[in-house]
């Protein structure tokens, strides 16, 4: 196990791709002191940023004791093992991830667990803006694994989802869901505005309020419960809409009938 | 100024009947001359390497509106190509749509120093040059988009050829354009009202005329203005399966037009002309078809148009044929309207060799390329970065001269597309003689441009130097080093100066833009009537419109004394 603690608080982003449990494999902590990684547009070695200490305990692989909300790629690619952040840690952690898991014990920056394929992502605090989703422009979000995120998260998240489960026990920001294909997003608390815009597959489950629904879906039926993953269902009951039309879309919304009065008076006779 | 000798060389200059012979390239002043002062001159030591003239590409989407439009919707092409900076060279991006400089330096270092950007919208001229301009080490020429445009329609509707011809020139002029490109005639404008044509008898809106009289009234004007290249036509109905008919029914029409042995059109991306079958499901390879009627006749030249399994970004001015890819692939999609001129769409297109269609279609290319005997017929183009980036050029040079290549490719293709590729009856595999012809002699001859594509005296010292020894090379087999040498040129010469080594840009230098000036022995006039048009119909007035001599920034005119 490798222990970095923040050497002083980080004023600059830092560029550190090198901080998955794969580039540590097989290396002494001296060795590691040598990782390349850039402070703002500045080359540094790991060892300049970071106290590095080695402990023969077997897991996790890596733990980041302080706050490295400045610190970007952590564990990105990364396909095994598990890292431990406690503190804040920045944008794109676990980025395009193929296995292993990170658990943050704080809030995450943007893209976290962008594009990811396989893996888990525990977040113990809020997420920012775009978890998930993939980088702009890319069409090809996240394919597999799990991220649960205790807190909020901002918005566009999940966006392109083609699989996998997306957990978020607070609220959601706009355009949650934006053109997913397939997978599962589900909210226990609110989501705001455009939710699920452009869906052409996939589920989204609201269990708070929906803050506005798009035009383009179309209500269906309303059912006593979803199926979350194996162990876990969303009890009801739900609308059930289908959409995005504007997509000639398949994907399906589920939204909490007993916390959403508004729907009823207006899709109510549709059913 | 500076002399250079390139000694013991094996020259492959296609034009000048010279195939693999070993000699000395004298090069005085930026042009190719017959000796030097070999004490002065700065000496190359070429044994073992092969030269040949500097690559020409005859159709590549390098700059413009949609080039551009190109590079603003596709951030993840960037992301994944970024190219720092050197002492010499400077930064940039892109992947299928490569920065300007890029652009520049990646043609240089396989060795090409003249390009062809075949797509121009009359209305984005300026932008076009402005980026023509920023693309160094390269010659480069622009094809103005007329087959769509109101006034040409209206002269040929009336059937005034000689009227119609002064106002080409103009156009050229205006423009500084090098060649007449028609886009799908009749169909851009048909697209204005949601609309397409499907064959080349069908009537354009508003307009009492067709594709064919289209086609062969540009054909004539062509002939009228006596321009160094044929009309460069994208035929209707591109990229649907069974549209090999239309593209026959095409050459047919042109067979109207005299030629004296001589092209009178040059149809580009072939392969997206070659679909047969009445479906997706059952689309196939009209390669035969195609390169039976293309062996017996003497007035076509065509491009390959090969397709790459990546992922790259289609742009063309085919409107309504990017709104098929749309519904085909959901795909980000841009699509325009350039007021009166031309349309146009971008999609990102990632072309897959599980895809059994895509498969054919890169089958096509190469069966096109095998199946018309004389190369100086079908040139080599990826129709860049519709069928894919031009940087890709290596691997399909590999596929050209080695069967071997070929059969690497397809085995690890989609099965049911390797059941309809007709490659595995192919055994023709290009020499290095062929290959100068279909990357440069050809594309030269085609363009009509003297100075370009042979090592004569007088030529323009353009030359690629690859790391290829004819003598001792197996080159089918060996494909793998070929390909290598072809991707890092050991040189590449433009005018004269060294300005790539092993595949490294060395020297920074402009390229020219070459334009005609078309001389009619009546002017086209600018009267009231076309102004008054300008103010009705376009966003811009007519005094803002032309692009004038001092935007290009290293000009290259070449005078053209036209018969009307």
């Amino acid at each position: 196990m490798i222990t970095l603690t923040p050497l002083k608080q980080f004023k600059y982003p830092i560029h550190a791709e090198c901080i998955t449990p794969e580039t540590f494999q097989g290396k002494t902590a001296s060795e590691i002191a040598k990782l390349p990684l850039n402070e703002g547009n500045k080359p540094k070695q790991l060892g300049d940023l970071f106290k590095i200490e080695e402990s023969a305990a077997e897991a996790p692989n890596i733990i980041i004791n302080g706050d490295v909300s400045e610190v970007r790629h952590i564990g990105q690619g990364m396909k095994t093992g598990e890292i431990v952040v406690n503190g804040n840690a920045g944008m794109h952690l676990g980025e395009k991830m193929a296995g292993g898991k990170i658990t943050v014990n704080g809030d995450v920056g943007g893209w976290a667990g962008s594009a990811m394929k396989k893996g888990l992502i525990e977040i113990h605090g809020n997420a920012s803006d775009y978890l998930a989703s993939p980088y702009r422009g890319i069409s090809e979000g996240m394919k597999g694994g799990k991220i649960i995120v205790d807190g909020n998260v901002g918005s566009d998240s999940g966006c392109y989802l083609r699989g996998g489960l997306i957990k978020i026990k607070g609220n959601a920001g706009p355009f949650l869901g934006y053109h997913i294909s397939d997978g599962i997003i589900y909210v226990e608390k609110n989501a705001a505005s455009r939710l699920g815009a452009n869906m052409v597959g996939g589920k989204i489950v609201v269990s708070g309020v929906a803050d506005e629904l798009l035009p383009s879906f179309t209500v269906d039926a309303v059912k006593p419960k979803v199926k979350i993953d194996d162990t876990e269902s969303a009890q009801g009951p739900f609308y059930v809409f289908l959409g995005d039309l504007a997509e000639n879309g398949t994907g399906k919304l589920f939204i909490s009938k007993a916390n959403n009065p508004q729907i009823g008076p207006i899709y109510g006779k549709y059913l | 100024m500076t002399e250079l000798i390139i000694k013991n060389g094996f020259v492959f200059d296609p034009l000048n009947g010279i195939n693999g012979e070993k000699m000395d390239i004298c090069v005085k002043d930026g042009k190719i001359v017959k000796t030097v002062n070999e004490h002065r001159a700065k000496k190359i030591d070429a044994t073992g390497l092969t030269i040949m003239p500097g690559g020409v590409d005859i159709h590549t989407h390098i700059a413009g509106g949609e080039v551009n439009t190109g590079r603003m919707v596709r951030p993840e092409d960037h992301v994944k190509d970024a190219v720092a900076k050197t002492a010499i060279t400077r930064s940039g991006t892109g992947y299928s749509i490569p920065s300007t400089f890029v652009t520049g330096y990646r043609y240089s270092r396989m060795g090409y120093t003249t390009v062809m950007n075949p797509s121009m919208a009359p209305l984005e001229a300026k932008h076009t040059h402005e980026e023509l301009n920023d693309i160094p080490l390269l010659d480069k020429a622009t094809f103005p988009l007329i087959g769509d445009w109101w006034f040409v329609l209206e002269y040929l509707q009336k059937g005034d050829f000689e009227g119609c011809a002064r106002h080409v020139a103009w156009m050229l002029d205006t423009t500084k354009g090098y060649a007449i490109k028609i886009v799908n005639p009749g169909g851009l404008e048909s697209w204005g009202f949601g609309r397409n044509v499907h064959s080349i008898d069908d009537q354009i809106p508003n307009f009492c005329i067709t594709p064919r009289d289209i086609m062969v009234g540009l054909a004539k004007v062509n002939k009228m203005l006596n321009l160094p290249h044929t009309i460069h036509l994208h035929t209707n109905n591109l990229g649907l399966p069974g549209n090999y008919q239309t593209t026959l029914d095409t050459m047919q029409a042109l067979e109207a037009v005299p030629n004296d042995g001589k092209p009178n059109m040059h149809i580009t991306h072939l392969q997206f002309s070659s679909f047969g079958g009445d479906g997706w499901g059952n689309m196939k390879s009209a390669a035969p078809e195609i390169s039976k009627y293309i062996n017996n006749h003497s007035h076509i030249t065509a491009d390959m148009g090969q397709v790459i399994f990546t992922d790259t970004t289609t742009m063309t001015a085919d409107g309504p044929f990017e709104y098929t890819l749309y519904s085909l692939s959901g795909h980000k999609w841009v699509n325009s309207d350039v007021e009166t001129e031309t349309s146009g769409g971008i999609i990102p297109f990632h072309y897959k060799k599980n895809n059994a269609v895509n498969t054919i279609q890169w089958s096509i290319a190469l069966e096109l390329a095998l199946m018309i005997e004389d190369p100086y017929k079908i040139l080599m183009t990826t129709d860049h970065p519709n069928g894919g980036p031009f940087a890709s050029y290596p691997k399909i040079i590999a596929w050209l001269i080695s069967n071997k290549a070929r059969m690497a490719t397809l085995k690890r293709c989609n099965k049911k597309g390797q059941k309809k590729s007709l490659l595995p009856t192919l055994n023709r595999e290009l020499s290095l003689y062929e290959l100068a012809i279909v990357t440069r002699a050809g594309q030269a001859k085609a363009l009509g441009l003297k100075n370009k594509g042979h090592l004569g005296v007088g030529a323009d010292a353009d030359v690629a130097i690859y790391n290829v020894n004819p003598e001792t090379t197996d080159i089918a087999n060996k494909y793998k080093t070929v390909r290598k040498a072809f991707r890092d040129a050991a040189y590449t010469i433009k005018d004269g100066k060294i300005v790539v080594k092993d595949g490294k840009v060395v020297m920074n230098v402009d390229g020219k833009t070459m334009w005609l000036d078309v001389e009619t022995q009546q002017k086209c006039e600018v009267d009231q009537d076309m102004r008054q048009k300008f103010k009705q119909y376009w966003t811009i007035e007519y005094d803002n419109y032309p692009v004038y001599d001092h935007y290009v920034k290293v000009p290259e005119v070449i005078p053209i004394k036209a018969s009307v």
